[in-house]
């Protein structure tokens, strides 16, 4: 067995077989798994809660317009007090009482509606009351001026503009958003990945510096060997890491929900809620095959070889710099001023990313930043779900392989020297000046 | 008797700083040559150029006449001064991991290990971890992960540093045996009295210059300055001492015996001979010592290095 594969192998094998790590691996999707059961068992139990509402309508206007609904019960009260009334809702234990005041004029009906309850009712329930007493007044006023209801549906028309560039790609909103999800979670993931595994790197560097075995090791191997091997076999070990975690993760999902009955979609924010309710409106069905249509509209086979060839070339990009820090310094506490300069780009790369690809994905900006070698990754992973022409997803690989290969030399002098050195904290200058030894 | 190992002019420079400047030093095969030098002298550089960790600005190195190559690495055992193991690994895969990455098989490797770890009476620390050791213990690891690959060219830096003396015996004799097996031993250290015991060869490194090499025996009888060192009792030793101090160069002298003789160091010159003085001693008293001064790796060491 060549040296770099043993250096791997046995970096791979340390840093699986680490307590640290295993219990990461494995109790992180866990602990995951439970928090998002507790909400979404918590927002159950909330939303499992029946609630009554009693309507007390003078006007006779609206109490027609209020039907049961699954976790709501409408329960109209007639010819009694409001005094009465409350009392009743009071006893009953009920949600709370509408009371509506009788209305001469529509048009200045605002003020005649109330809701009293014993504990401040929710503003959703507050504006779902208002946007149902809201529409059915609005309809009698249009009678009352003598307007014709049913023209008035008849005259809806629903408008989903068909987008397609001149080479005839079709898209549309969905896939928009198809297509961001894709770029974010490719962006944020290499994201995530180069700062936990290159971190670990580091660490691991440090680690050799400071149990003084590393001359032992260089007497053997060259440093670059050995800097490569690290790195490799730490990113081995993140994606062992990552993809326990998906497995995991999903298993355990499946087995959660399917012992306790929790319905995982009950968990969602309320974007997704509103999502839904779009998707349940009958205008809108069958969105559910659209999408499924978009994803696969999406560049799928240039997304996967582009995300895997990104991915590598800008971890290994990173990574090789984390390794120089590493090098460098004696202990961890040392390394803060080094990070600055690896982390900003980063954080840049996924701001421009954030804001500036979604704007305009072909605009200066994301261009310019989709071919910075340092912010390449991460834009251009974001970028390409939009469609970008080859040539500039090649011009921007070979850039940043190039840049790649500066950095893993640069790091490789750094280290070489570095590991060696003990002692005291170099500054940028000196840095500058082992590249010269 | 030909050189396992032959520096020549190497010269390496740190920035500004110079480490090593046009030193040459040559490593006879078989013999254990010891590399000697105050703190910062560039001991440790000379070593790494060795070991191929450092390149050298000018200069070449032979081994075994051969220009220093990468293949080389498998026939030099390095044992740095600042050396250390993998804390939470095993002690046996992480001395299986060393050696193999010095290119040896892995089940050669675990043999000639087994081997080792009992005649080091180290057999059951197979499946500890390095942190549970002493400093000491870890030593006997290092040590026998230095010389397992069976190299030509053993180099120690400070080896019995963290040794108790039961344990810097074993490994001296370790060493003894290793150089009687054919192995030629560089032996870099502060301490004097095991350059005395193990060392044929020397060389002094002061100020990036080498300042001095050579033979031990031949240094020595070159350093010698012909004083004696004399233990004598008459009757009267205060004049004796008065009329040795007329007719020879004295010091006084400093050693253990038990009666109350005179003490004193008589260096003669070149013409003069102990069996002069020996003769010239025995008419004036009873002659209890006579032992001819030969200086100790210590005084050339500090005589060198305070000439420079």
């Amino acid at each position: 067995m060549n040296h770099l594969q043993l250096i791997i192998q046995r970096e791979y094998l340390t840093k699986v077989k680490n307590k640290t790590f295993l219990i990461m691996t494995i109790l992180s999707p866990v602990i995951m798994i439970v928090l998002f059961s507790v909400v979404a068992y918590l927002s159950q139990l909330n939303n499992n809660k029946q609630r009554t509402i009693s309507i007390l309508d003078e006007s006779g206007l609206v109490a027609s317009i209020f039907k049961d609904a699954e976790n709501t019960k409408y329960e109209v009260l007639q010819n009694i007090t409001l005094e009465n009334a409350k009392t009743i809702v009071k006893e009953k234990e009920n949600y709370g009482l509408l009371y509506i005041k009788k209305i001469e004029d529509i048009s200045n009906s605002s003020n005649h509606i109330q809701f009293y309850s014993k504990k401040s009712p929710s503003l959703t329930l507050i504006s779902s009351l208002e946007s149902k007493i809201e529409k059915q007044l609005y309809n009698m006023k249009l009678v009352e001026e003598g307007v014709d209801l049913d023209k008035i549906e008849a005259a809806k028309i629903n408008i989903d503009i068909a987008q397609e560039n001149f080479t005839g790609e079709k898209t549309s909103k969905l896939d928009s958003f198809m297509k961001l999800g894709f770029g974010g979670v490719a962006g944020y993931l290499l994201f995530m990945f180069i700062i936990i595994y290159g971190n670990m790197i580091m660490r691991s560097v440090i680690e050799e510096k400071t149990s003084r075995i590393i001359e032992v090791i260089i007497s053997s191997v060259k440093p670059i060997q050995l800097m490569l091997g690290k790195i490799i076999g730490t990113s081995l070990a993140g994606i062992t890491q990552f993809a326990i975690w998906i497995i995991l993760g999903s298993v355990l999902l499946t087995i959660v929900s399917m012992v306790f009955g929790i319905d995982m979609a009950s968990a969602q924010t309320p974007q997704q809620e509103l999502v839904k309710q779009a998707m349940e409106n009958p205008g809108i069905n069958g969105e559910i095959q659209q999408a499924m249509a978009s994803f696969y509209n999406l560049p799928l086979a240039n997304l996967i070889i582009a995300f895997i060839l990104f991915f590598i070339g800008g971890y290994l990009l990173y990574s090789s710099l984390y390794a120089a820090i590493g090098a460098a310094v004696d202990n961890e506490t040392d390394t803060q001023q080094f990070m600055l300069p690896i982390i900003m780009p980063l954080i840049l790369a996924v701001y421009v990313g954030m804001f500036t690809v979604i704007e305009d994905p072909h605009g200066t900006v994301s261009t310019l930043f989709s071919f910075i070698p340092f912010t390449s990754p991460v834009v251009m992973l974001m970028r390409i779900p939009f469609g970008v022409p080859l040539w500039q997803q090649i011009v921007s690989l070979l850039l940043l392989v190039g840049t790649f290969m500066f950095t893993v030399w640069f790091a490789a002098k750094i280290y070489r020297v570095g590991i060696l050195m003990y002692g005291k904290k170099p500054t940028y200058k000196e840095l500058i000046k082992w590249i010269r030894y | 008797m030909s050189n396992l190992l032959e520096v020549h002019s190497v010269s390496k420079k740190f920035g500004e700083f110079t480490a090593l400047n046009n030193v040459s030093i040559t490593v006879p095969k078989g013999s254990i040559f010891g590399l000697l030098g105050p703190n910062g002298a560039g001991k440790t550089t000379l070593i790494r150029v060795i070991n191929q960790i450092t390149m050298p600005d000018q200069g070449h190195v032979l081994l075994d006449t051969e220009p220093l190559q990468s293949h080389h690495i498998r026939d030099i055992g390095y044992l740095p001064e600042e050396r250390g193991l993998y804390k939470s690994m095993k002690v046996g895969e992480q001395a299986l991991y060393l050696a193999q990455l010095k290119g040896m098989q892995k089940g050669v490797a675990k043999k000639r290990l087994k081997m080792w770890f009992e005649r080091l009476e180290i057999g059951d620390w197979w499946n500890k971890k390095i942190q549970e050791l002493s400093k000491g213990m870890a030593q006997k690891i290092q040590f026998v992960v230095t010389v397992l690959h069976e190299p030509k060219l053993l180099i120690f830096d400070e080896p019995f540093s963290g040794f108790d003396p039961i344990n810097a015996n074993l490994i001296k004799d370790e060493i003894l045996r290793l150089r009687d097996e054919g192995a030629t031993v560089i032996f870099s250290t502060h301490r004097m009295e095991s350059v005395e015991e193990l060392c044929d060869h020397i060389a002094l490194i002061h100020k990036s210059n080498k300042v001095l090499d050579g033979n031990l025996m031949d240094i020595k009888r070159q350093y010698k300055t012909n004083t004696y060192e004399i233990g004598i009792d008459s009757l009267n030793n205060i004049n004796l001492e008065k009329e040795l101090t007329s007719k020879f160069q004295v010091s006084p002298a400093e050693f253990k015996t038990l009666g109350n003789e005179l003490k004193i160091n008589i260096k003669l010159s070149k013409k003069e001979t102990a069996n002069d003085l020996l003769s010239y001693l025995t008419t004036k008293g009873q002659v209890s010592h006579f032992v001819e001064l030969i200086p100790t790796a210590n005084d050339i060491f500090i005589q060198t290095v305070k000439n420079n």
